[in-house]
């Protein structure tokens, strides 16, 4: 059963959001990106104070690509709202949260990290997980899941058998 | 003053640090011993989890959530097999329900006692963790006994259990339930009236309600601060609906508060666990779903539908209808949260871990604000992060 609260929220959302969705009770809206940060504030003020999660899903090949997930919680009343904007791969820009959720700050640092989705106005946007000088973002489904040789500066690495050499084993020796 | 005395020193912590309870680092700005500003440098245990969840059906997922987060390992594979009975639209059978139940409460007061154990090390009173481990060693032995695992069980089963309980099952998790009441007082005596422990955490680390709020921390961190909000309670899980606990709060939002939540969390989840023998009843542990669950051994001999399901079911998994769900338990650390994507295929298009550990360290740059460098030790403790849950992506 859908609570009464994210009811309500649906409904006062209606003409801001651009489609709606029922799965499992939950409800999602789909927002366009320039109304995000008029529902936020909305949906906040309306007592869902928490941004539970904020993340993203790559779909490719569908367009647009990236979808950016918010997962909006009124702790009082026991409901859930689902937020959704729909990002392209070459305008990948979603204004950022920060603002009205202070959590989103490292939530949308990991987003950026592993999808490689810019937020604007974000006041310290850099990857978070990943090193810094790592390269593409791997959460992408275009990013291949594959192992890497280890560098060792300087030598090769040893193999066991290299460190424990293999000898035939032989029968211990009964106590006298 | 002088022009030196004005100068801020920057203190790199860890990110090996005995304190860190993982692999922590923290950029301090000091002035003299106060801290002026925190940033945490995260990343160090980032395993990519969620990337390997998208390439294994859902049921070979069942292994990740336990080593995600390793502490309460029963309570990570209830969060990740709920999620996907939401998505499948399945539920467990009542005896697999209630057994979950006592594995996770069992886990919730596994997880807490090595807290209490590690962060009373963290301010020298090194004889808790081994009181606390002894205890430990006991919830332990019963997942080993249900599982065949002390940790990374893959106990638990998209819809229901892998078996059923073996005999004695019920009778050894009484008796943990028994000891632990005069066990948690002793460890009050030890604790509570201990001088040098209320020194050195009350009034350190205070988070207040709107800043746990802001930050979306959850877990005993919020309702040390008086958030009342707990997942069982707010939108109960797995038949939590039908059990009588409390939700413990803190008022002042110190590490004092949350140390006093956690230990009665504690008392709270043996009576569940007692509540949850009693209506223990017999019956199936697994559903009875053809298209979820394997067929029983005996049917395959007799049935060729048995046969087929049984292939298609290892060889290629179940395929959820196409749609997204968020489930989420309250683990000891706060909301576990799974976000499934499916595309009606055998394997998640998108599987996202939502960590309380994540969250919640995002607010300790406010909870050490003005403090002393000796207290952000204090403070990572009575987090209770695992930085596995924190970082591994998760």
């Amino acid at each position: 059963m859908i609570a009464e609260a994210a009811e309500a929220l649906a409904r006062d959302l209606a003409g801001l959001a651009e489609a709606e969705d029922r799965f499992r009770d939950e409800v999602t809206l789909v927002v366009p990106r320039e109304r995000l940060h008029d529902v936020l504030a909305r949906a906040r003020d309306a007592s869902f104070a928490v941004l539970t999660d904020l993340t993203a899903v790559d779909r490719l090949p569908a367009q647009p690509r990236f979808e950016v997930v918010y997962l909006l919680t009124n702790y009082t009343a026991a409901a859930r709202v689902r937020l959704k904007v729909r990002v392209e791969a070459d305008d990948a820009l979603v204004p950022s949260a920060e603002a009205v959720y202070p959590g989103a700050n490292w939530l949308e640092r990991e987003v950026y990290d592993m999808f490689g989705i810019r937020f604007s106005g974000h006041p310290d946007l850099k990857r978070i997980l990943m090193p810094d000088d790592w390269e593409g973002h791997p959460l992408r489904k275009d990013f291949p899941l594959v192992e890497e040789p280890v560098h060792f500066a300087g030598h090769t690495p040893k193999v066991p058998s290299a460190i424990i050499p293999k000898t035939p084993r032989t029968p211990p020796t009964p106590p006298r | 003053m002088s022009e030196l005395a004005r100068e801020t020193l920057v203190l790199n912590m860890g990110p090996h640090h005995p304190s860190t309870h993982g692999v922590l680092r923290l950029m301090l700005e000091l002035e003299g011993e106060v801290i002026l500003r925190t940033e945490p440098v995260i990343g160090y245990l980032h395993t990519g989890f969620e990337k390997e969840m998208e390439t294994r059906t859902y049921h070979q997922n069942i292994v990740f959530p336990p080593r995600i987060e390793y502490l309460a390992t029963m309570i990570e594979e209830h969060a990740y097999v709920l999620a996907v009975e939401k998505l499948l639209g399945v539920r467990a059978p009542e005896r697999a329900e209630t057994i979950r139940i006592i594995l996770a409460e069992l886990s919730r007061i596994a997880s807490h006692l090595v807290w209490l154990g590690t962060s009373a090390v963290d301010v020298n009173v090194t004889s808790m963790l081994m009181y606390c481990f002894n205890d430990r060693e006991r919830i332990m032995d019963i997942f080993e006994m249900v599982s065949g695992q002390r940790m990374m069980h893959g106990y638990m089963r998209v819809g229901g259990l892998q078996w059923d309980v073996p005999a004695g099952f019920v009778e050894q998790v009484r008796a943990v339930a028994d000891d632990l009441p005069g066990r948690l007082d002793e460890y009050e005596r030890l604790l509570t009236d201990n001088l040098i422990w209320r020194e050195r955490t009350e009034g350190i680390a205070v988070l207040s309600h709107d800043d746990a709020l802001r930050y979306g921390c959850t877990g005993p961190i919020a309702r040390g601060s008086g958030v009342n909000y707990d997942v069982r309670k707010a939108f109960p899980y797995g038949g939590y609906e039908a059990y009588d606990f409390d939700v413990p709060l803190g008022s002042r939002g110190d590490s004092f508060d949350r140390y006093t939540v956690r230990v009665e969390e504690m008392r709270q989840s043996r009576r569940i666990i007692l509540q949850a023998l009693d209506r223990l009843r017999d019956g199936p542990v697994m559903v009875d779903d053809r298209k979820v669950a394997l067929p029983p051994r005996a049917e395959l001999v007799r049935s060729i539908e048995a046969v087929i399901h049984q292939f298609k079911l290892v060889s290629e998994g179940f395929h959820p209808p196409v749609g997204e769900v968020y489930s989420a338990v309250e683990s000891p650390r706060g909301e576990k949260g799974y976000y499934l994507v499916s595309d009606g295929g055998n394997q998640p298009v998108r599987a996202r871990v939502r960590s309380p550990s994540f969250n919640n360290l995002q607010a300790l740059p406010v909870m050490i604000f003005r403090h002393m460098v000796s207290d952000v030790v204090v403070a990572i403790a009575s987090i209770d992060i695992v930085l596995g849950d924190g970082d591994v992506d998760r």
